[in-house]
C-alpha cells in the first residue's frame, strides 16, 4: 500500500477565459459551460485550507489567470502562507507595472507558453498576435529576477524545429524550459488528426532535448514531456488520482485533475459549500480512482500498479468511453489497438491538412 | 568543482520552507520539491551568499562534532555540487 495522500500542490485555475484560442488547450472543451463563480475571499479561503491540508505550492493559472483582476491579492495571500507560488500566464495581457508588483508581492516563478519559436507559426497556433508581446513579458521576467519558466507545446508541426525553442529559451535565459508534448485530452483530442507526430519525429527530438539537457545543466532545467500516446507504459497522471494535486476550477470544483469534470458519473464538491479537507477526504469524486478497488485486469495483478495508479482516467475516458478502463496508453492494455491505429493515421502523409479547431467561447458552447 | 571561498546562496527559482507535516524542510521550485534531511537543511540556511564554503563548514563542523572535519567538508561540497548541477544554487565571488 502507498503512503496517506497528501496534497502539495494547488492547481488554481482563476478563469476559463482567455485571450489565447491554443488548439491543444489543456481546459475541457465545454469550458464555456463553467463561470468565474469564486470571488476573491473564496479563493484566498481555499488557498488557506490547502495550505493546512499540506499544499506548499501554488500555481495560478486558467484560463488566463491575469484577467483576475485580484491576482494581486490572492498572490499576497500565497506568500503570507508562505506557499512557493507559480504564475502560469501566456503574458497577455501585462503591463510592466503589473509584474512589479507582483515580484514585490512576492511572486516566486512566472511560466510564460510560447508556442513556436517562429512568430507566424506561434501566432496561428495560438489563433491571434501574441508572440513578440510574450517576448516583451518574459524579458520582463528576468530583468525584476523572477525565475522564468518557457514552456513550449509540442506536436507534429512544430516538432522538428525544436532547437529553436531551445535557442529562444537560451537567449530569454530561462531557467526552465518544458518541452512539452501535447496530451491528446480536451481540445488537443479534438484536434489529434492534425498535432498527433510521427515516432521518428518524437524519437528525433526525444534525443536533441537530451543533448541540451546535457548542455545546460547548471543553466536551464530542460524537461521533455512525450505524449502518452508513444509509451510503453502510461506515467503516473498527476502522481495519482487525489494523491499529490488538488485542482480548484474558476467555479470552485475540487478536483484530483484538470478534466476530471470530464467524466461522467463522477461527482465532485464545490469549495463554496465545504472545506477543501472535507472535499480532499471525502468527496464521492476523489474516491473513486484514489485505491485500488476500480481496477480492471490487467492493472489489478500489475506489477505497476502503484506505480502508475492505472494511467489517465480521462484518456481511458475518451478513448474507450469508459473512465475505469486501463489506460489504453498502456501496452498491456485490451485497448491498446486504439492508440496503434492513431500512431498509424500519424505515419501516414496527411491526405489534406486537417483544420485547426481553436479553442474559442463560440466553439466551446457549440459543444 | 566549487572554490573553498566559494559563496553559495540559493538561486532565484529556489526557496526553502519548513515543513509543518513532515517537521524538517523542504527545498521548492518550479513544480517540484525536495525534502531535505537534517543536515542538508543545516547547510541550506548557512547559504545566504555572503559566507564561503569554508565557514559553512567549520559552522557545521562545531554542530556535529563527533565527526571529523573531512568528513563534513565531504558532505558539504557534494551536496552543494548536487544542487548546482541542478541549477539550485548559485556560487559568488
Amino acid at each position: 500500500m502507498t503512503e496517506a495522500p497528501r496534497p502539495y500542490t494547488l492547481v488554481a485555475e482563476l478563469t476559463y477565459a482567455c485571450p489565447l484560442h491554443c488548439v491543444y488547450c489543456s481546459n475541457p472543451v465545454d469550458f464555456a459551460r463553467h463561470h468565474d463563480a469564486l470571488e476573491g475571499d473564496d479563493w484566498r479561503r481555499v488557498l488557506r485550507e490547502a495550505e493546512q491540508l499540506g499544499v506548499v505550492q501554488v500555481n495560478f493559472t486558467g484560463g488566463e489567470p491575469l484577467l483576475r483582476r485580484d491576482l494581486e491579492v490572492l498572490v499576497e495571500q500565497a506568500r503570507a502562507l508562505d506557499l512557493y507560488t507559480n504564475l502560469i500566464t501566456s503574458g497577455i495581457p501585462l503591463e510592466r507595472e503589473r509584474l512589479v508588483r507582483l515580484r514585490q508581492l512576492g511572486l516566486d516563478n512566472v511560466q510564460v507558453s510560447i508556442q513556436d519559436a517562429r512568430p507566424a507559426e506561434s501566432d496561428r497556433i495560438a489563433g491571434r498576435e501574441a508572440f513578440q508581446g510574450k517576448l516583451r513579458v518574459a524579458r520582463w521576467v528576468k530583468e525584476l529576477g523572477f525565475s522564468l519558466t518557457v514552456n513550449v507545446v509540442l506536436h507534429r508541426q512544430n516538432l522538428d524545429r525544436i532547437e529553436e525553442s531551445i535557442a529562444l529559451a537560451e537567449e530569454l535565459h530561462a531557467d526552465r524550459l518544458e518541452l512539452a508534448n501535447a496530451q491528446y485530452l480536451g481540445w488537443a483530442f479534438v484536434n489529434r488528426p492534425a498535432l498527433l507526430p510521427t515516432a521518428a519525429q518524437l524519437e528525433r527530438a526525444r534525443s536533441v532535448a537530451a543533448r541540451a539537457r546535457a548542455r545546460l545543466e547548471g543553466r536551464m532545467e530542460v524537461v521533455f514531456v512525450i505524449p502518452d500516446y508513444y509509451v510503453e507504459f502510461p506515467p503516473a497522471c498527476m502522481d495519482g488520482w487525489g494523491r499529490r494535486f488538488i485542482v480548484v476550477t474558476p467555479d470552485g470544483l475540487l478536483l484530483p485533475c484538470l478534466l476530471a469534470h470530464t467524466l461522467p458519473g463522477l461527482s465532485f464538491g464545490n469549495v463554496r459549500q465545504a472545506s477543501v479537507e472535507e472535499l480532499w477526504t471525502s468527496s464521492p469524486g476523489l474516491s473513486a480512482f484514489r485505491d485500488e478497488a476500480w481496477m480492471p485486469e490487467p492493472c489489478r495483478s500489475c506489477d505497476r500498479r502503484a506505480i502508475d495508479f492505472g494511467g489517465c482516467r480521462c484518456q481511458a475516458f475518451h478513448l474507450t468511453g469508459n473512465a475505469a478502463a486501463t489506460d489504453p496508453a498502456c501496452s498491456l492494455s485490451p485497448d491498446h489497438a486504439l492508440i496503434e491505429l492513431a500512431r498509424d493515421e500519424a505515419a501516414r502523409p496527411p491526405s489534406e491538412l486537417s483544420a485547426l479547431r481553436y479553442r474559442t467561447a463560440r466553439a466551446s458552447a457549440a459543444r | 568543482m566549487i572554490p573553498a571561498t566559494g559563496k553559495p546562496a540559493l538561486a532565484a527559482k529556489a526557496r526553502l520552507r519548513f515543513d509543518r507535516i513532515s517537521g524538517g524542510y523542504m527545498l521548492l521550485y518550479p513544480e517540484r520539491g525536495l525534502a531535505l534531511n537534517a543536515t542538508a537543511a543545516s547547510i541550506l540556511k548557512l547559504c545566504d551568499g555572503d559566507r564561503t564554503v569554508e565557514t559553512i563548514v567549520g559552522e557545521l563542523h562545531r554542530e556535529y562534532v563527533d565527526r571529523s572535519d573531512d568528513d563534513v567538508r565531504h558532505e558539504v561540497v557534494d551536496f552543494l555540487e548536487g544542487l548546482l548541477k541542478r541549477g539550485l544554487l548559485r556560487v559568488l565571488g
